[in-house]
């Protein structure tokens, strides 16, 4: 893009100097043709087998780390006293974090009628799923005996045992299987028009029989429509507190305990903030490869990416907020315990880790997103969504580690390893979550084509003889 | 239950919302009740011209949020007042403001699990056979680029003839008669 002055670039909208949203020259034909056709295309590209096979394989590295977890146990962990809670709540956390842009994206911006969003809401929240997927991982298999896991949930049982509703624990259950159906929901409601397409263009018979099944034989008759429409504007409005409550009760698992550095009430804010921070970086990882290797540049186009750099900024500031309140809240507090745990997360053994966290979190991309020059850069905003991805990492690891492996008694200081095992698990989770990713884009519509096609100028309704349609309408009123 | 054999009605064929709104406007003003239109995004106009104002996805949906945020209260009051009272740090057993937190999960899931299925069964759905896929020029557009609109055989104003020299005036890309 550098080589381009703005003016004369065809993607600048004139009139606001902004990117188009969508390239001129599309009608409703094109635009399907092209989404659909990534998915009906018989000719597979070997760069997806490619990325299958990569992503399969470290996908595996989970599968074998689960299976030596399911022998041996929690002790393969780096857990231990004091820091009984390490990689497995971190790596939930984060995850379940880069999960939130999804349903920002398609809750909050369709409230706010952004419809910018509509490219990339269908990806974005398959994000959500496949994010969340990995984090639920984590709870269960970090309760020790994961194959009792439902114990987790209040259901009748002859131990007439029952969850305890004071735990923050137990508040994770019902925020997180509810946000996982909730946007499983959302997703399959948003794709029914677009099967009904698929199962209309598919050619072959199987192909036709799936795709007629998951349409429900949607016919687009415009009651269905009406009723869709509020059903999808109903489950926005829904989703919108639902993932702010998320996070927040997530954050409660921290704020509830008496630990210095964890009982803040800036806590639930600052996570929300953060989660979007990571998701809208995550969001980023996914489109740019996804819009150079499909060719989407058209739908998914730069000013996809400068909003969504602007929404990191936004984001990003709030949390360097919450940084800062930390630092002053834990000296401002007076309390000897916060003062000392502030200190040994700066200047501690693991120092190093909350400078890497400011440094990627904040230097780095709230000094450069200013820059619209920036904001337009492909590559740059390519590394910086690993940059951020990794502090917000480190954030969590920050907070989970360097508040538990110091705390009260110095008798009851110990440090935090994590084995390879941890290791392994997580960068498991980065294989399964792509090898998901990668079974999506191939099968499943990844821009919602009757959304796109509202955003076209021809959905202008004009009647035949050239006055609005309204008119025509009010007349007979 | 309409007749299951002979015509199920007349589909026309436009190629822009406009058109379609226009003659879905006209056929009602013409006394037309049995009919609907069939487009390949949600065209509001249409809605209008077809006088469907307000449907119950609404009320279903908060039907279902009313009913998630009272089991979710009740179940949690039960279990911890009566069925499973456990002394945590001296609170009280009937801790409210704890029990508020799974209520609004659950207020949420039940509501959007009812505007979800709600919105799927007010639609019929799922319903994989219907009377207009039979036309040939159907599947070819009414999911792409198309907007079809079909005047049904029940609606008493129908009779073939007329019915189809009244859309032919609109000059649709085609009127298509449809085989139930």
């Amino acid at each position: 893009m550098a080589t381009k002055t703005p003016l004369q670039d065809p993607m600048i909208d004139p009139r606001t100097g902004e990117y188009a949203v969508i390239a001129p020259g599309h009608n409703f034909k094109s635009v399907t043709q092209k989404i659909a056709g990534i998915v009906l295309t018989s000719n597979t590209p070997l760069g997806w087998f490619g990325g299958l096979t990569v992503a399969g394989g470290v996908a595996t590295l989970l599968l074998v780390a689960l299976t030596w977890l399911f022998l041996k146990g929690v002790g393969i962990w780096g857990v231990t006293i004091p820091g009984a809670w390490g990689f497995a709540i971190i790596n939930f956390v984060w995850w379940i974090g880069i999960g939130h842009a999804g349903t920002l994206i398609s809750a909050i911006l369709l409230l706010f009628k952004q419809t910018w969003r509509n490219s990339i809401n269908r990806f974005a929240e398959a994000m959500t799923i496949f994010a969340v997927v990995c984090a639920g991982l984590f709870p269960l298999i970090h309760v020790g005996r994961p194959w009792v896991s439902y114990w987790l949930f209040p259901y009748p049982n002859t131990m007439n045992v029952w969850p305890q509703f004071r735990s923050p624990l137990a508040w994770d259950v019902f925020a997180v299987s509810t946000y996982a159906t909730i946007s499983v929901v959302f997703w399959y409601v948003g794709m029914i028009p677009d099967f009904g397409t698929l199962r209309d263009r598919a050619t072959m018979p199987l192909a036709k029989y799936f795709y007629g099944l998951l349409s429900l034989g949607w016919r687009g008759s415009t009651r269905h429509w009406i009723r869709y429409e509020t059903a999808s504007l109903l489950l926005a409005g829904l989703s919108t507190p639902l993932v702010l409550s998320v996070h927040t009760v997530i954050s409660f698992d921290f704020a509830v305990a008496a630990m210095a550095g964890w009982h803040t009430t800036i806590f639930p804010p600052y996570f929300v903030a953060g989660a979007v921070y990571s998701g809208f970086a995550m969001v980023l990882t996914l489109a740019i490869p996804i819009r150079k290797f499909y060719h989407l540049e058209d739908l998914i186009t730069l000013r996809h990416l400068d909003n969504m750099a602007k929404v990191m900024l936004a984001t990003g500031s709030i949390v360097g907020y919450g940084y800062c309140m930390e630092v002053f809240m834990s000296w401002y507090s007076a309390s000897h315990w916060e003062f000392f745990m502030m200190w040994n997360r700066m200047f501690g053994p693991m120092g190093w880790a909350y400078w890497v966290l400011i440094l990627t979190n904040l230097a780095i991309p709230l000094t450069t997103l200013w820059s619209r020059k920036l904001r337009v850069n492909v590559l740059y905003l390519f590394i910086l969504s690993f940059i951020v991805n990794t502090g917000m990492w480190f954030e969590r690891f920050v907070i989970v580690v360097t508040s538990l492996y110091r705390d009260y008694l110095p008798s009851s200081w110990g440090t935090y390893r994590a084995t390879k095992w941890d290791y392994m698990t997580f960068v498991g989770t980065w294989g399964l979550f792509t090898f998901l990713f990668l079974l999506f884009v191939r099968f499943l519509p990844m821009i919602p084509m009757s959304e796109i096609r509202m955003m076209l100028p021809q959905t202008k309704v004009r009647p035949p003889g050239g006055s609005d349609a309204e008119t025509v309408i009010e007349e007979t009123v | 239950m309409p007749p299951r054999e002979g015509i199920y009605g007349l589909l026309a064929e436009f190629n822009t919302p406009g058109e379609l709104v226009h003659a879905t406007e006209l056929a009602h003003r013409a006394g037309y009740r049995r009919m609907e239109c069939y487009t390949p995004y949600p065209v509001e106009e249409a809605a209008v011209a077809l006088r469907f104002h307000k449907n119950r996805v609404p009320l279903v949906c908060l039907l279902g949020g009313v009913l998630g945020v009272t089991t979710a209260f009740l179940m949690e009051t039960w279990i911890a007042v009566w069925s499973y009272p456990l002394n945590i740090a001296g609170r009280p057993l009937f801790s409210w403001p704890a029990f508020i937190i799974p209520a609004y999960e659950w207020t949420i899931l039940f509501a959007g699990l009812s505007a979800a299925f709600g919105m799927v069964a007010l639609n019929g759905l799922p319903q994989l056979y219907h009377p207009v896929f039979n036309a040939p020029n159907f599947r070819t557009g009414a999911t792409t680029d198309k907007f079809f609109l079909c005047l049904e055989a029940a609606d008493p104003r129908f009779s073939p003839g007329e019915t189809r020299a009244f859309l032919e005036q609109f000059k649709p890309v085609s009127v298509v008669e449809v085989e139930h």
